[in-house]
């Protein structure tokens, strides 16, 4: 009967929702524990294909669906893979998926394909993946699992997105392709070289430690 | 590509396109272990010679795959044979110097997924390029990747004794000098002919 009485305390909605394991599951890959900016995961991607919004977005979204495809597979073998070969057999199944992703993007577009290179390949060493599987994967169930790839994917694409974006903004002086500022405005040129890629990275890096440190005073 | 000598592709692999500054493979090792000279001068070296091993075997491994026609088992059997190659690595420095064995310590099995090992075989079968071609390039992609890591931990002991923002410390002020230093490798660009 308890139960029908409304509660002044009792949490709307979307307080339990937030408070839900399954939803922290999801939130912490995006906020809390954001495989570039709090983890520092995956760099090599992050900085090698962020020169354009747009090939952020591609490698973002295919590296989420290796992580989300790898984690649901380590996760329903996990009691079949036994412990001494268990990082050959994730990297197996990581393989497979990238190889799947690679074939599938070369479908989808060409050009696409030709300006990420051999980075779709790439995805197999990325160690976010690899450190899902082993970190999470394979010590949980289904569920968990792929919201956890999902969370950590999302987060992956978030970051990729603000990286490519910014360097795209400023070395082009578009966004998605399209001209953002007027003809006087002069290209940062540096931003899409190599060298952009390290700076940009280092500036959303010390942002976050700003926002970090703010925090850890305010309390 | 085939008129390319092999001077050219040693100058290209080891300064002009080099793997980490230029390509960004092997980012995670370039920021993780460039903190000592001593340990980032054996870990260059440890990778040089994967690296060499690799590309010979990615090398035999691409002529069978298109021999029997399946080629998209080639990202399979690379890291695969990467794998094995460290292990065997691995066991070989184990049994012949216990010494070395222990100061490369995590370092050693975490070379199989080092990018930079996977990129070479990749692009060395994506360029087209023979079995000496391949040789060479492994060599100048490994020598560069060495040398960046050298000069970045040289970089980095000289920074401890600076008094740099707490904010910056770390990872941050890591990427801001390796954003310098690929700067300046573009100085690079056109050597060689």
């Amino acid at each position: 009967m308890s139960q029908l009485v409304k509660d002044p305390k009792e949490k709307s909605f979307f307080t339990t929702l937030a408070e839900s394991p399954s939803t922290n599951e999801f939130i912490k890959g995006i906020w809390k524990d954001n495989p570039v900016f709090v983890q520092v995961l995956g760099m090599c991607p992050v900085l090698a294909v962020t020169n354009t919004a747009e090939n952020a977005l591609a490698m973002g979204f295919a590296t989420t669906f290796v992580l989300v495809m790898s984690n649901i597979l380590v996760s329903l073998l996990r009691n079949v893979i036994p412990k001494e070969v268990r990082i050959a057999s994730y990297i197996l199944i990581i393989a497979t998926f990238v190889t799947i992703t690679d074939y599938a993007i070369q479908a989808i577009s060409v050009d696409l394909h030709k300006s990420l290179g051999a980075f779709i390949s790439l995805i197999v060493v990325n160690c976010l993946i690899l450190s899902r599987a082993e970190a999470f994967a394979s010590k949980n169930t289904f569920i968990p699992s792929v919201l956890d790839a999902l969370g950590m994917g999302l987060g992956f694409v978030l970051a990729l997105f603000s990286l490519g974006a910014l360097r795209e903004l400023l070395g082009n002086g578009s966004l998605f392709g399209m001209s953002i500022f007027s003809d006087n405005f002069q290209e940062w040129i540096v931003m899409i070289l190599p060298a952009g890629g390290f700076f940009t990275l280092a500036l959303w890096l010390l942002l976050f430690n700003i926002l970090k440190e703010r925090r850890s005073h305010g309390k | 590509m085939e008129n390319e000598s092999l001077w050219y592709i040693f100058i290209n692999a080891s300064l002009i396109s080099n793997f980490v500054l230029a390509y960004f493979l092997g980012i995670c090792p370039f920021l993780g272990v460039s903190g000592k000279l001593d340990t980032a001068t054996k870990m260059g070296g440890a990778v040089t010679f994967v690296m060499l091993i690799s590309s010979m075997c990615a090398y035999g491994i691409n002529a069978l795959l298109i021999a029997i026609n399946a080629p998209f088992l080639q990202l399979i059997s690379y890291i695969v044979v990467i794998a094995s190659t460290v292990q065997l690595v691995e066991m070989f420095v184990k049994k012949m110097s216990p010494a070395l064995f222990r100061a490369l310590g995590i370092f050693l099995p975490l070379i199989t997924t080092n990018c930079a090992i996977l990129g070479l075989a990749l692009f060395q079968t994506n360029k087209g390029y023979g079995f000496i071609e391949s040789l060479v390039y492994a060599l100048g992609a490994g020598i560069g990747f060495t040398l960046a890591l050298v000069l970045m931990a040289g970089i980095r002991q000289r920074l401890d004794f600076a008094d740099s923002p707490k904010v910056v410390k770390g990872t941050v002020i890591t990427l801001l000098i390796a954003g310098i230093l690929s700067l300046s490798f573009m100085g690079f660009s056109g050597l060689g002919g």
